[in-house]
């Protein structure tokens, strides 16, 4: 996988971005999904929602634990992954792809710099 | 806190790339993979689990049935040689210290089967208030727990060499009773128990043993589509089955009423400890009751969350799951049994918010054929 255009946070979600764009797509890493383990409900914040950075904006429910979602950026939120409505197990399946979580719009791109790189995010988690 | 103990099958976890966790001082296994597919492998085929955490006591002697009457809250004077039988043993003020199997192998000997955050709890508890002419040794260290749970565990058993000698036997096998045999001379115990709610068996065994009754149950499964279960099934399992599971609807200051374990409190029984807290509170009536509910939503509603009645807190949830067989969020609660009779709307206060429940029976789940 390229994750050239990711970035990360301690929080262990990822954020993906495209330069011509303010819109990116928020989810949690793969070493978070397996730590949760078996998702089984994602709590995701309104459609429309103004959201701070670090601010708790929803939770992700798993077998055995529960987990608090932070918004790893500033922005409004324009659209949430409705497909995990039904199937929140495609968190576990395919974190980076199917299972993304939110899409907002920055409010301060800038944030974007305070986020890891993927080999930095690596070394935090042990999972070089 | 030592360092946590491991059971003898830790390396055979590790090679199957169980993910180890500490539970009651062991190192156990949570999951090998996804919980929910070994719930789901347990209920519609077959699992094995390494159970050889939990604690087993032999009680010997000749007062060893009389001894143990006394101790536990149900009746296990009638009981023959084979027989099991699930119970709770009671401090005088009524309160439970452990649930239990007792596990009738003669006359003279009884094993124990406790929880193993409690071994040394119990010990103390049954050795402190026994007489003459009984024994109670702790031989939990030297015997394995392997349980062979689901539908399909009749044909494992049948395919699997080790059960050999005693296979036909096994088929036939009752609910709650359990045979012994010789293994290349070590004594083995089966038994027709488990906690999951679906047919099973529980296999005693020396735990020198552990590894080869493991792998050949395993071999043996292969076309049952076996697999092999950590304890977060074996929470979930037992969740939908509505099996009390102490730390959660059993503890230190609960009651086997309030728990609606009444089935095992025999009140008539002449004498037992904590027989005459017992007999006072159900005169009165139970100040708590455990009961079912289903959440609504998909919002789980786990251990320690307040349960409301009309926005009064009325309650704890003891354990809550998004139940993989069900599909749907339940819990179980211990709750004011006063404030919840009548008419009323149930709601659980999920992090930050009240969570619309309605009071479900139990069990949850009940299985064609245990």
């Amino acid at each position: 996988m390229n994750f050239d255009n990711m970035r990360f946070s301690k929080e262990h979600e990822w954020v993906e971005f495209e330069k011509s764009s303010e819109v990116v797509t928020i989810g949690i890493t793969d070493f978070a999904a397996g730590e949760l383990g078996d998702i089984v409900f994602v709590e995701l914040p309104e459609v429309g929602r103004e959201v701070k950075n670090k601010e708790p904006v929803g939770a992700i429910e798993a077998v055995k634990t529960v987990a608090d979602l932070f918004a790893p950026l500033s922005g409004v939120v324009k659209e949430v992954n409705t497909q995990l409505e039904d199937n929140p197990g495609l968190v576990n399946q395919s974190p980076y792809k199917e299972g993304w979580f939110l899409r907002l719009q920055m409010t301060d791109r800038s944030e974007l710099d305070e986020l890891m790189s993927h080999d930095d995010y690596s070394r935090i988690t042990g999972t070089e | 806190m030592s360092e946590p103990k491991k059971t003898p099958l830790y390396d055979v976890h590790q090679s199957l790339g169980g993910k180890m966790v500490e539970f009651a001082g062991f190192l156990m296994p949570v999951a090998y993979g996804s919980i929910i597919d070994e719930h789901n492998a347990v209920r519609e085929r077959v699992g094995v689990f390494d159970v050889s955490h939990m604690g087993q006591f032999v009680v010997t002697g000749t007062d060893a049935r009389e001894f143990v009457n006394r101790m536990i809250t149900n009746d296990c004077s009638k009981l023959l040689p084979g027989n099991l039988q699930y119970t709770v043993m009671c401090r005088e003020d009524g309160t439970v210290v452990d649930d239990l199997l007792v596990y009738v192998i003669s006359e003279d000997r009884i094993i124990l089967v406790v929880n193993a955050a409690n071994i040394e709890k119990d010990y103390e508890h049954l050795t402190s208030r026994k007489r003459k002419n009984v024994e109670v040794s702790d031989v939990s260290e030297e015997y394995a727990l392997v349980a062979v749970q689901g539908p399909r565990t009749r044909e494992v058993i049948a395919a699997c060499p080790f059960f050999g000698q005693v296979a036909d036997r096994l088929q036939k096998l009752p609910y709650y009773n359990g045979i012994t045999f010789y293994h290349r001379g070590a004594e083995v115990l089966v038994s027709r128990t488990g906690y999951t709610g679906e047919l099973g068996f529980e296999v005693f065994v020396p735990a020198e043993l552990a590894v080869a009754l493991w792998d050949q149950i395993v071999v043996a499964g292969e076309d049952c589509g076996l697999a092999v279960i950590g304890l977060g099934a074996r929470d979930t399992l037992r969740f939908e089955a509505a099996y009390c599971l102490y730390g959660h609807e059993l503890d230190d200051h609960t009651s086997p009423l309030e728990a609606g374990l009444s089935w095992v409190v025999k009140l008539k029984k002449p004498s037992f400890c904590g027989a005459e807290a017992l007999r006072k509170e159900k005169a009165k009536g139970s100040k708590r009751v455990l009961i079912g509910l289903a959440v609504s939503g998909r919002n789980i509603a786990r251990q320690g969350y307040t349960v409301l009645r009309d926005g009064r807190e009325v309650g704890r949830v003891t354990s809550g799951a998004f139940a993989p067989t069900l599909h749907k969020s339940l819990c179980m609660a211990l709750v004011d049994r006063a404030c919840s009779a009548g008419d009323g709307q149930f709601a659980v206060w999920v992090r930050d918010k009240e969570v619309p429940a309605k009071p479900t029976s139990l069990p949850f789940y009940k299985s064609r054929a245990k």
